[in-house]
């Protein structure tokens, strides 16, 4: 990881303190909490699809102040701790910030990141339970793979035109966005996004995945296994857009986990369509 | 240590001829440890009369601890004399609320707004302090130790064990018994039992082995399945927490406002016939206004 500049440091970190909820998702959350009956299961359903609404309320349930024995990882599990009304009316307070525009100036197409994110988080989630049985919770994949490029959004909303200028860089010279963004930003995504997920306290396996994603020298884990190879899988068949699109010669990066053959990792997936369908019908697209 | 009960009521005050036996303030219990300490669990409209009883004490330092901001909780506070008293110090505890990113302290300032109320929070004479609880940490409190625990409300809603020299006492503020949002078709329902059943576990160790088991019994069996989710026990699940937790005696406290002293003794010893006590079972009783009990 590079090293930051104070400057750059505190840029990000308030940038990322203002990020808003995503429309769809608050949207979906503002009609069903209009039915005082709505079914607590549902609006679960639809907290855990959004990673930023996921990641304030996990925030939030791992304060300090309730001083919980083992670190909070999934929505439900807060609906416990929490109480389902209050994490209706968090969810409703996250909605009441602000909305990510449609259109942000950096073109960095945001419904197509929420396929992406929602893709590898159905995929890691899939590779786990067939790869890592046993050594990876399934729902912790889900959220690594959720959240895994969380700090593309914040670039993308607070540092629009650097942003837009590294995704540039990537595509016309076939560079891998995060290189870009080194460049142009002086931190990559990871950096931003990892620092978030410390500051908010997250569990360190997840923090990891968000930081080490990219750089292949880091600790290895099985879940990081996961989401790196979900990653690779979502962005070769195209589900979504990362801004950092499959290049023809890049190589397939395999954990000994998955074997030696990438046709058979996906075929054990089993149907895709049912991943891109469920990704698109969260995100709207 | 010494109980005393001075609010029963839920939701809000009922007075009137048909709750006189019981008593229509809302949730005030005056805990009163070894060395006279005072310890107040709740600031509903029963601290006023409370308050009352204070005078020949002044100047003196208040301990109250709130369960969690609904109004039947609180909003006696600016009523309790002694916040009005130079010499007096009146310490408030309670949760951080996450909605509003805001500690206990608000729970004086959005009652004391000029629209509301006459004074204002500048103009309280005793000296506040507020003091917003990190869960599950011991706070000593003259010779006693006042511990919270996370409970199940559509607020953060905090249960307070209070230790006092062996002897003890625990107060759920309002509680539902934890249930899975799941049906156990769906894929997610075992996980969220699992987390269910560890987080009841833990309510029940801290609680256990208590001398009394103050608890929300709102609602009856009978009552329950239309208010699933309210936040509220019934007489058998408090019945069932204390023997869980071998708690010694079970108060079941927080009357629907509408319970009427004759249907409330009704409805409570169908609970008891219900139950029936066994061997090593707590005793179970009803709170009412100005019940003590001396431990």
């Amino acid at each position: 990881m590079s090293t930051l500049t104070i400057e750059v440091q505190r840029k990000l970190g308030v940038a990322v303190e203002r990020m808003p909820a995503f429309p769809q998702s608050v949207q979906k959350i503002l009609d069903l909490t209009r039915d005082i009956n709505c079914l607590p299961k549902d609006l679960v359903a639809v907290i855990e699809k959004d990673p930023v609404m996921t990641m304030k309320i996990l925030k939030v349930i791992n304060s300090a102040f309730y001083s919980l024995p083992n670190k909070i990882t999934a929505v439900s599990q807060s609906v416990v701790y929490l109480g389902l009304n209050t994490v209706k009316n968090l969810a409703l307070s996250i909605a009441a910030v602000g909305m990510l525009p449609r259109f942000n100036t950096s073109g960095f197409d945001i419904q197509g990141y929420l396929l992406h994110s929602l893709s590898t988080a159905s995929v890691a989630r899939q590779l786990s339970s067939v790869y890592a049985k046993g050594q990876v919770d399934p729902s912790d994949a889900y959220i690594a793979g959720l959240l895994h490029d969380f700090g593309k959004a914040v670039f993308a909303q607070f540092m629009a035109p650097e942003f837009a200028k590294a995704l540039a860089i990537s595509a016309d010279n076939g560079i891998p966005l995060h290189q870009a963004e080194t460049e142009v930003i002086g931190a990559d995504h990871t950096v931003v996004g990892s620092m978030l997920a410390t500051k908010w306290q997250f569990p360190e396996h997840l923090v990891a995945c968000i930081r080490d994603h990219h750089s292949l020298d880091a600790q290895p884990s099985p879940l990081m296994d996961c989401v790196r190879m979900g990653n690779q899988i979502s962005r070769k068949l195209a589900f979504g857009q990362s801004g950092n699109a499959w290049r023809d010669d890049e190589p397939i990066t395999a954990p000994e986990r998955f074997g030696t053959s990438y046709d058979a990792v996906v075929a054990a997936l089993g149907d895709l369509e049912k991943i891109v369908s469920d990704a698109q019908m969260f995100a709207q697209v | 240590m010494k109980v005393r009960f001075w609010g029963v009521r839920g939701s809000i005050a009922s007075p009137g001829p048909r709750t006189v036996r019981y008593g229509g303030n809302t949730t005030c219990i005056e805990v009163r440890t070894d060395d006279n300490t005072l310890i107040v669990l709740d600031g509903g409209t029963g601290i006023f009369q409370l308050s009352q009883t204070l005078f020949k004490e002044m100047p003196l330092t208040s301990h109250i601890f709130i369960s969690h901001t609904h109004w039947d909780h609180i909003q006696g506070l600016p009523f309790f004399i002694p916040i009005f008293v130079p010499g007096n110090t009146v310490r408030v505890h309670g949760a951080y609320d996450i909605v509003s990113s805001a500690g206990i302290e608000q729970v004086m300032n959005v009652q004391l707004q000029y629209s509301y109320f006459p004074v204002r929070e500048a103009e309280l004479k005793a000296r506040i302090e507020y003091e917003t609880l990190t869960v599950g940490e011991p706070y000593a409190v003259g010779d006693a130790t006042v511990t919270s625990v996370m409970l199940n409300h559509p607020v953060i809603n905090l249960g307070y064990r209070v230790d006092c020299n062996g002897k003890s006492v625990f107060f759920t503020g309002d509680h539902e018994p934890y249930s899975n949002i799941y049906d156990p078709a769906d894929a997610e329902y075992a996980d969220y039992q699992r987390i269910i059943d560890e987080k009841e576990q833990s309510v029940v160790d801290a609680i256990r082995g208590v001398d009394v088991l103050i608890a929300d019994s709102s609602y009856t069996l009978a009552e329950y399945p239309a208010k699933r989710g309210w936040g509220h026990g019934t007489f058998d699940s408090s019945i069932a927490l204390g023997r869980k937790a071998g708690a010694k005696r079970v108060v079941c406290t927080h009357h629907e406002p509408t319970r009427y002293d004759d249907d409330l003794e009704r409805v409570f010893a169908e609970a008891l016939e219900r139950n029936p006590r066994g061997e090593g079972d707590p005793e179970v009783l009803l709170a009412r206004e100005g019940l003590e009990i001396e431990l």
